[in-house]
């Protein structure tokens, strides 16, 4: 076989690991649905009555224009809490002995690391198809044709592979699980201060500011636009340019972080 | 040294390491022949664990040649990777998976092929006793069975050289009689093994060759037997219950020293039971009473403190001093 042969095998090897992994404890992947899905029912039930009202020319007002509003936004949240598994995954293996071994055998570089972002990327759209699903439940509608529902999906994949590559080398530079489980957590913050769950307009100078230029921002855009109407192609450039720039830089970080770890361990 | 390595499977040359300012290694040198069983001895933190880590091509040496297999390790890690087995201090298995998912995942690593690993998985499960768990959680497993399942995934590609860095730390007196049992098959086999052990027992009953580490260098090195015998031989402790005694016994026993505050005297010996006859004849004949008797053999202790002078090795079990009381 050729090296590009075994680089596909060894890393096929170690996603079956990471998805046996998650449905033998299933209790880490339902805690990262459910913390969107809390959001979600928080926001459209307590603050979405008042919120909607608000919205302005985003629909009729009350809580139905909010659940229009703010669902972009969730599915955002969920892709950003979603990552937060691969930096406890990846740390997780890291300190652990296994990972000594993997670093003794003729495995292709790279393939632990893959392993864990592609069984983060199926976990992520796992759990994004389990909140769309409440959302439907709770009156979410789109007038999304499937080419726009492909395009969707395609942004929320794109972006959710950056964010866990971020994830991941995070999760290599933790000295713990600890530590791994809380470095990521400005993830969770940043759709806050985004457009996801109120309009930017409405946010004071200096925050509208820092919204309008962080990455969340035109992600939530580009799905606001395909799902439920609006501009798109001026969101959708910076979206996948900030999707592809953090994927690049954090796969580099973290391929660094593998290659160069325990380097410094004494006896 | 016995064995002239005409082609050896581990070979290093001045390997140095240092974390800061710490000097881990000193310039350590050691070869090991092919199909022998090598073992470092020494103390915690005396640069076992580095060295090993350094041979298994985890970290880099600052300094120094090292040849696995053939391959030179910074040159060529991965074909030395393909060659070697690690089982390290602390246990490398996946407890999210099975015993026969880890060797699964084992074999698929090493890609064996469908067929291939399953007959393999099967048979190192066998050989190690553990069949009846393949398919339970890790967590209902002992520490015994864990390690053999460390080991058993550490075989799983037919390693030929393996390293194991203090393989019974921790198990209890039978795992541990188990787990030398298969390290003596594998060499049998043909595998080359260097092991890493803080136990002088353990070094004895299964090295070939053995090196003494203390701070990063080496210290004594050779067969078990050549090390004891650069030191001198063993004894036989005698205590009395009283000073007239041990005196009376010292005036008899040439080359004895007499110590008069524990009321024991010391006599050289090899242990052997002619020698203690005779000992014991001469005391009787002159009714002089013994109240305690003890025969201390040589051993990697009375190595490690000739050549350290400090007594920093302790014995698993005292299998070398047997007490007997008259």
């Amino acid at each position: 076989m050729t090296s590009l042969a075994y680089t596909v095998t060894d890393s096929a090897t170690m996603l079956r690991r990471n998805l046996k992994h998650q449905l033998r404890y299933p209790s880490l992947t339902l805690m990262l649905a459910g913390i969107p899905i809390v959001f979600l029912l928080l926001f459209v039930y307590v603050f979405g009555g008042q919120l909607g009202n608000s919205l302005g020319g985003h629909g009729a007002g009350g809580r139905d224009a909010y659940v229009t509003y703010v669902v972009p936004g969730i599915l955002i949240i969920t892709v950003a809490s979603a990552a937060l598994g691969t930096a406890i995954s990846v740390a997780t293996d890291m300190t652990g002995g296994i990972i000594d071994r993997f670093r003794t055998m003729a495995i292709s570089r790279g393939a632990v690391l893959t392993g864990h972002v592609i069984g983060s990327l199926l976990q992520t759209l796992a759990v994004l198809v389990l909140v769309l699903g409440v959302s439907l439940a709770i009156g979410f509608r789109s007038h999304a044709n499937v080419l726009e529902w492909l395009a969707a999906a395609g942004m929320l994949a794109l972006f959710a592979f950056a964010l866990i590559w971020l994830s991941a080398a995070l999760g290599m530079a933790a000295k713990s699980v600890e530590t791994a489980s809380n470095t990521p957590m400005f993830l969770t913050l940043l759709p806050f201060l985004s457009s996801g769950f109120v309009p930017t307009a409405s946010m004071p100078a200096g925050l509208r500011q820092f919204s309008e230029y962080e990455p969340f921002t035109p992600v939530t855009q580009t799905l606001r636009g395909l799902l439920t109407g609006g501009p798109i192609a001026a969101h959708a450039i910076p979206a996948i340019a900030w999707s592809a720039a953090i994927a690049l830089a954090s796969y580099l970080w973290a391929v660094r972080l593998y290659n160069r770890r325990r380097a410094a361990t004494p006896s | 040294m016995t064995i002239n390595p005409a082609r050896p499977a581990i070979s290093a040359q001045a390997v140095r390491k240092s974390f800061g300012e710490h000097i881990v290694l000193d310039g350590v040198d050691l070869t090991v022949a092919e199909g022998t069983i090598f073992s470092l001895l020494g103390p915690n933190g005396a640069g076992k664990t580095t060295m090993v880590r350094i041979l298994s091509t985890l970290i880099a040496a600052d300094g120094g040649d090292i040849q696995v297999g053939g391959h030179d390790v910074v040159a060529e890690p991965d074909a030395v990777r393909a060659l070697i087995g690690v089982t390290g201090q602390f246990s490398a298995v996946d407890n999210y998976l099975t015993g026969e998912e880890n060797l699964r995942l084992m074999a698929d690593l090493r890609h064996l092929g469908r067929a291939a690993g399953r007959r393999r998985v099967a048979e190192l499960l066998e050989r190690f006793d553990l069949t009846n768990a393949a398919r339970k959680p890790l967590s209902t497993y002992s520490g015994g069975m864990r390690r053999r399942l460390d080991l058993a995934m550490t075989l799983v590609g037919n390693p030929s050289v393996i390293f194991l860095d203090e393989p019974t730390t921790g198990l209890d007196p039978r795992s541990r009689r188990t787990m030398w049992q298969i390290i003596r098959e594998l060499a049998t086999d043909g595998v080359t093994i260097l092991l890493t052990t803080q136990y002088l027992d353990e070094a004895d009953e299964l090295a070939d060759q053995v090196a003494v580490l203390d701070h990063g260098r080496i210290v004594a090195e050779g067969t078990p037997a050549e090390l004891k015998r650069r030191i001198p031989g063993g004894h036989i402790q005698l205590q009395f219950a009283d000073v007239g005694d041990l005196r009376a016994a010292a005036r008899m026993i040439a080359a004895a020293a007499p110590d008069d505050d524990q009321l024991i005297l010391q006599v050289p010996g090899d242990g052997s039971v002619g020698s203690l006859r005779r000992v014991l004849n001469e005391l009787d004949d002159a009714r002089i009473d013994v109240a305690h008797l003890s025969i201390h053999s040589p051993d990697l202790d009375d190595v490690f403190f000739a050549v350290t002078g400090r007594s920093a090795i302790e014995p698993a079990m005292p299998l070398e001093e047997e007490v007997l009381q008259p």
